[in-house]
């Protein structure tokens, strides 16, 4: 017998105890709630923008493990990248900087990729507008 | 860290004078209980002397048990059994909305098979509604199965006001007392009960080991066929082990059952208690007072259960959820939903189930530790605004 088994990775755990930049931005440059068509679980995601880099994000999760340590993950990859770079962050992608997560879990990292997108997409259509 | 099981609801440890009961008949008694020399005949005798011991839990008669291989396979024996023995009868089966699967389900099948089935509503607290009961009645009800409570939220069922109403309709009426056999006295001679599923690893017995009460005169097809077995109704080699140790857990329960209930409805209701002046926003599932002694059920508003689950596992702390996020089939708990509770409230369910080994020491320490687990997981909901912040005592 293994002695360790555990739904989650140690790295999911650690995500999961100590999440990183749980909380809001004061005026966003963007944000994207979500819910999880699933299991209605709900993110929301915060970002601050400079010259079109990511330089700050923050979320609020209401959901199981697997996706407030995503919640966690993705805010954390963002930063520093440019908006064109965040756009191409995928649910694996965020799974497996967290070392993988059980398949019934999966959804869980599509509303990690979904609000990050929802967001982005808010900055961009508030982009749009001021420069109208 | 000391592990603070307190999910006996699910499962329960093997007493240990079940274990020690047990150990001979894996390698001494092992005879096959079929052949003839001694080895084989102790075996028997074993299995008899079980028989008696599950038919005193119950009042019934020891020809009236039949051993199978766990609860929900003696559900599937008396609804199914029921079913294909009494087409002639009719095709009507009526159960209820908080089933456990183990009836839904194999309710469910049997509608694909041309049956029909109603599944009655329940009120706020998780009673059955008896009105609706009736008037879903039919010439070709052939089976009433309701359980005796529910394994969720512990809610006693009317089952006497339930099997007189199918015995006056000549109606057979059986109920899963998986969660009361062993928890709250049981007559089914007095209750008027035709069948009762029962399981060993709900009351300190092993796992892979139930039965099924079966009245004399009730008229019921085997699933399993083969040897003859159980008097034709289950066939296969008897599993001795695990019957000789559900007879001893049945045994242990009949005598320590009512100081049993006694101390864990008062520890239960501390820990309510407790819970209740720390946390806000918390909703008690169930009925207030009949309800089993050892089950509480709460959503706590704004937070996922799962997520409670693995804070409290951190902690030791072993408990289960009705949250989509730990079903599996990610929905939220049929019970709480058929209760009325919104599905965001029953994502946030909890449920505690005490039993033989739970102290006023593990309650403490569940009171201590949930409230900040409950604050953190706030602060990172999106719903948490909502919640009203509170001064933690204690
Ligand atoms: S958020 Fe519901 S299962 Fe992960």
């Amino acid at each position: 017998m293994k002695d360790q088994w555990a739904l989650y990775s140690k790295k999911v755990m650690e995500h999961f105890k100590h999440p990183r930049n749980v909380g809001e931005i004061k005026n966003p440059d963007g944000v994207g709630r979500v819910g999880n068509p699933i299991c209605g679980d709900v993110m929301e995601l915060y970002i601050k923008v400079k010259d079109d880099k990511i330089v700050d994000a923050k979320f609020r999760t209401f959901g199981c493990g697997a996706a407030i340590a995503t919640s966690s993950m993705v805010t954390e990859m963002v930063k520093g990248k440019t908006v064109k770079e965040a756009l191409k962050i995928s649910n694996r992608a965020v799974a497996e900087a967290l070392d993988g997560l059980p398949p019934i879990k999966m959804h869980c990292s599509v509303l990690a990729e979904d609000a990050l997108k929802a967001a982005i997409e808010d900055y961009l259509a508030k982009k749009n507008k001021k420069n109208k | 860290m000391k592990k603070i099981y307190l999910d006996y609801a699910a499962t329960t440890p093997c007493h240990p004078e079940v274990i020690e009961e047990m150990l001979p008949f894996f390698n001494q008694i092992y005879g096959n209980p079929s052949s003839v020399y001694q080895l084989a005949q102790k075996a028997k005798g074993a299995i008899e002397e079980a028989r008696e011991k599950v038919a005193r839990l119950l009042n019934a008669e020891p020809e009236e048990i039949i051993f199978t291989g766990g609860g929900t396979e003696a559900d599937n024996m008396a609804i199914k059994g029921v079913a294909f023995a009494n087409k002639k009868r009719g095709n009507h089966i009526i159960t209820s909305r908080i089933e456990h699967h183990a009836v839904i389900n194999t309710c469910k099948w049997l509608e694909k098979q041309g049956l029909k089935v109603t599944y009655i509503s329940v009120d706020k607290f998780g009673v059955i509604d008896l009105d609706e009961l009736r008037k879903s009645l039919t010439d070709k009800t052939i089976l009433i199965s309701i359980m005796h409570a529910n394994n969720e939220v512990g809610t006693i069922e009317p089952i006497q006001e339930i099997a007189k109403i199918a015995r006056e309709r000549g109606i057979y009426f059986h109920t899963d007392a998986v969660q009361t056999a062993g928890k709250v006295p049981i007559d089914v001679k007095e209750s008027g009960i035709d069948m009762l599923s029962l399981s060993g690893h709900k009351l300190y017995g092993p796992k892979g080991i139930g039965a099924l009460y079966v009245r004399k005169g009730v008229k019921i097809s085997p699933l399993i066929h083969g040897g003859h077995h159980e008097r034709n109704r289950r066939a296969g080699t008897e599993n001795v082990p695990g019957i000789v140790g559900l007879g001893k857990a049945c045994e242990i329960a009949s005598k320590e059952m009512a100081n049993e209930e006694k101390r864990l409805r008062e520890l239960r209701d501390k820990l309510y208690k407790g819970l209740n002046e720390r946390i806000d926003d918390i909703i008690l599932n169930g009925h207030p007072h009949r309800r089993l002694p050892g089950i509480l059920n709460i959503c706590v508003k704004y937070v996922e259960g799962e997520s409670m689950l693995i804070n409290l596992d951190l902690e030791g702390i072993c408990v289960s959820s009705g949250s989509a996020c730990t079903s599996g089939s990610l929905e939220p708990s049929h019970v709480l939903l058929a209760m009325g509770v919104p599905a965001e409230v029953a994502h946030g369910s909890l449920r505690f189930s005490l039993g033989r080994n739970t102290t006023q020491k593990d309650i403490d320490r569940v009171i201590s530790v949930l409230p900040s687990i409950v604050e953190k997981l706030r602060a990172i909901s999106p719903f948490g605004k909502e919640a009203k912040s509170k001064e933690y005592r204690g």
